[in-house]
């Protein structure tokens, strides 16, 4: 049967914190607090963050960024061959033709497609999924922008960013987005986006990890769905933008001039690879944490594969800011319905203690995300994580304290959206405690470009998740629903005027996948991996051990 | 096909230890065809526990994306039910089949045309007038969204009642799949909420002023000032930032305005 909701396997478990909770509570009461990690200590802790372990990583042997140090994940991808034989295909009869090609279905490649077309160009988007599957929809905390002149300016909104990436950023890039947020907010209000507001029209606004101002503006605790859900409907109005779906492009195809003039599309259901032609191209493919580097599970969605950063690459477009990754400290790891879903920070920062296997606290549940995780990562190495049936672990977030500290009913309306989700799941989280560990949630860097979106390839432009120097080094919350609708819309304009005026006729060519093949060969890099993935595979190893089939005629799905 | 490995070849599957291998399996009919998963799963994690790699039908994995979509009937029961794979847990002998793809009707617009008139939804899906009032896609809203009231609020004209309470709404289509009178519930809530956020909520000056100001390049000298600062300076910036209390209201203002 169950306690309070969970599997008979926790109750031992769920006591042992239950039996702490009163002095714990006492101790807050208090206002005491677990001590803070000094400099010192946190750079201790800091070893045990993955991005800093060493072994996490290896040297990419090939490409524009041989030499750099990235997780092996990423290498992996990186150092694998094409999906198809360059030589097979037909590069002579496009099976489209379009002015701007937009590889990607998610916000970047939604508001670009949008902009594209009023800037009039016919616009093709390639999507792997269906339109608007994308970790946009995921996206629930805000969107940042200074808007309250009274209080806040891009000043404030620069020193923020900046900060909160280590200082690594680029600068062009962040003054471009902090100068243009506030119009990309008005254009998203004119779209019919549902932002919280009051009253009198002013919005709301909270602060976010890294703030010196509240200019997280919202729509509820559902901003991205809103916003995604918003621009694919103006989309689907536009007579030039045509959709396709499960059509995800598998190399970018460059003409004769150097110029990137389609791409490689794999009609997933068919198996067919077709022939995209365009003027100029948009890479906004999003994410990475479906790789599920080392071993973390994601945030993200299902699609979250990495394919534009393989195939840009192998294009000729170097890394930037690849080796760092983010992880949030909280994510659920047990209903498994749920895993990997992000606690938002307010638990923690309302009182809820973090608690190993004993019921005993052994952090400040307030330290930099990076910091918190690198904790909960070290408790669980030392065997002081809480083991779950299916054999993971994690350590407890104490949410019924917050309704002894501030009152009957405080987790069930301030955390409305978790309360329900897990009511659905049988448990409630004002009398039974949460389960969660580090969660992969966002890439930082990515594909490197410059303020115009421009990559190192003429007539390829990059927006979103797949980029690399908006965020540096860490990016803070509510910057990457704005990064998408700043940048979405500069790619358009560039793409467009670039299709426009400097594109070129020419033949088309795949040989720069033939040289990357080659590089592999030179390097010594004997693999029969394949890149991009286009989808995890979670089916139970034993399946995938009897899949026999020998070869696939023209393809490895 | 059955499965049927050794029982200890399935614990460790599903990623348990061996001496956890107390794991429960539970037979299902994935399109009529019986496999025994894990008990407690998810219909869309027992779905690649027997073996099926998504292309279709997958998408946030957390409820949110509307991909998953799923028909299923248990023993016994003469009611078709309907759920998210990725939400919904399996249960013994239950009969599951996806609908990764439901064809309705959406009306093309102009939005720029469009007034906050309840006419315009009604022009643009007359067949909102076939509800017959049934509740049948409220039932099957995996949000618990109050479809059929939202509806009723197209039908009376208001546009904002029907923005609000359809603000959670995954455009899952679970509803559209169950209604009696063929309506794609959620496309007509899109339009209502567009309009609602456009043309009914008062828009935000305070956001407009800024943008004018940004236009005027009321900060470009600052901006390219902060570009070509050296790291030191920019760090003693950052730490001299004056912050904004949590609890600040509306009317809080900063002491050092030189930057606004």
């Amino acid at each position: 049967m169950s306690y309070l909701g969970y599997p008979d396997f926790f109750e031992p478990y769920i006591k042992k914190v239950e039996a702490t909770r009163p002095a714990r509570v006492e101790m807050r009461k208090k206002g005491e607090e677990f001590p803070f990690m000094t400099l010192d200590e946190r750079q201790e802790i800091l070893k045990y963050h993955p991005d800093y372990k060493e072994e996490g990583r290896r040297e990419i042997k090939v490409g524009p960024s041989k030499g750099y140090r990235v997780a092996h994940e990423f290498v992996d991808l990186l150092e694998a061959r094409s999906r198809v034989d360059p030589d097979r295909v037909n590069l002579s009869e496009p099976d489209y033709e379009a002015d701007v090609l937009i590889i990607g279905g998610g916000g970047a490649a939604t508001i670009a497609a949008l902009i594209a077309e009023e800037a009039g160009a016919r616009v093709l988007m390639a999507t792997k999924l269906r339109h608007g599957d994308a970790n946009t929809m995921m996206a629930e905390g805000g969107i940042q922008a200074a808007t309250k002149s009274e209080k806040d300016s891009p000043y404030y909104h620069y020193l923020d960013v900046i900060g909160g990436g280590h200082f690594r950023n680029d600068p062009d890039i962040v003054a471009s987005f902090v100068r243009q947020a506030p119009e990309a907010l008005q254009w998203l209000e004119s779209l019919g986006v549902m932002f919280s507001k009051l009253p009198d029209g002013r919005l709301d606004a909270m602060h976010g990890g890294g703030t010196c101002r509240k200019r997280m503006h919202y729509c509820a605790d559902l901003s991205g769905m809103e916003i995604m859900r918003t621009v694919r409907d103006e989309a689907r109005n536009r007579p030039n933008i045509t959709v396709l779906e499960f059509s995800p492009a598998v190399e970018l195809i460059l003409n004769e001039h150097g110029q990137c003039a389609g791409a490689l599309l794999y009609n997933m259901e068919t198996e067919e690879y077709l022939v995209a032609r365009a003027r100029a191209v948009i890479l906004a493919t999003g994410g990475a944490g479906r790789l599920h580097v080392q071993g973390f599970m994601t945030t993200n969605h299902y699609g979250a594969t990495a394919d534009g950063l393989v195939i840009g690459y192998r294009a000729g477009v170097p890394l930037a800011f690849m080796h760092t990754v983010q992880y949030h400290p909280t994510g659920v790891v047990f209903p498994e319905q749920i895993e990997g879903w992000l606690i938002t920070e307010r638990f923690r920062a309302e009182g809820s203690d973090v608690l190993n296997v004993h019921g005993e606290k052994f952090v400040n549940e307030r330290e930099p995300r990076d910091v918190e995780s690198a904790r909960f990562i070290k408790e669980c190495l030392d065997g002081k994580g809480v083991p779950t049936p299916a054999g993971k672990v994690g350590v407890w977030l104490d949410s019924p304290m917050l309704d002894i500290l501030h009152g009957a009913g405080r987790v069930r309306t301030a955390f409305v959206g978790k309360w329900n989700v897990y009511d659905r799941l049988g448990i409630d989280i004002s009398r039974a405690p949460m389960l969660v560990y580090p969660t992969l949630h966002y890439q930082n860097g990515g594909l490197k470009n410059n303020a115009e979106c421009e990559t190192a390839v003429p007539g390829l432009y990059v927006a979103g998740e797949v980029t690399g120097g908006l965020h540096g080094e860490n990016r803070l919350m509510g910057n990457s629903l704005m990064d998408i609708v700043v940048f979405g819309r500069i790619a358009a304009r560039n793409a467009a005027a670039f299709a426009r005026e400097k594109a070129a006729e020419g033949m088309l060519t795949l040989d720069h996948v033939e040289r990357y093949h080659k590089e592999l060969e030179e390097a010594g890099v004997e693999t029969d991996r394949v890149s991009p993935i286009l989808l995890p595979d979670y089916t139970r190893p034993e399946v995938r051990e009897k899949r026999l089939s020998a070869v696939r005629p023209g393809t490895k799905r | 096909m059955i499965v049927e490995e050794k029982k200890s070849d399935r614990a460790q599957a599903a990623g348990k230890e061996p001496e956890q291998s107390a794991v429960k399996l539970i037979p299902v009919y994935v399109m009529g065809k019986r496999y025994e998963v894990p008990e407690g799963f998810t219909i869309m994690k027992a779905m690649e526990y027997a073996g099926y790699r998504f292309i279709r039908g997958c998408g946030c994995r957390g409820g949110t994306c509307g991909a998953c979509g799923t028909v299923y009937r248990k023993p016994g029961d003469y009611k078709i039910q309907v759920a998210l794979a990725c939400q919904k847990t399996v249960e013994p002998d239950m009969y599951i089949t996806q609908m990764p793809f439901f064809p309705v009707n959406r009306a093309s617009y102009e939005f720029s045309d469009l007034t906050s008139a309840p006419e315009e939804v009604f022009k643009l899906y007359p067949e909102l007038f076939r509800c017959v009032a049934c509740n049948a896609c409220s039932k099957a809203c995996p949000q618990g969204v109050e479809v059929m009231d939202a509806i009723a609020a197209l039908k009376r004209g208001d546009i904002s009642e029907a923005a609000r309470l359809s603000f959670e709404c995954i455009q899952c289509g679970l509803c559209t799949s169950r209604c009696f009178g063929e309506l794609a519930q959620y496309h007509m809530f899109q339009l209502a909420r567009r309009i609602y956020g456009a043309r009914i909520l008062v828009r935000a000056e305070h956001l407009a002023d800024m943008v004018k100001a940004v236009d005027q390049g009321k900060y470009d000298g600052i901006l390219n000032e902060l570009k070509n600062m050296k790291e030191d300076e920019l760090k003693e910036l950052y730490k001299q930032r004056e912050v904004e209390p949590v609890s600040a209201g509306e009317n809080w203002q900063p002491e050092d305005t030189r930057y606004l």
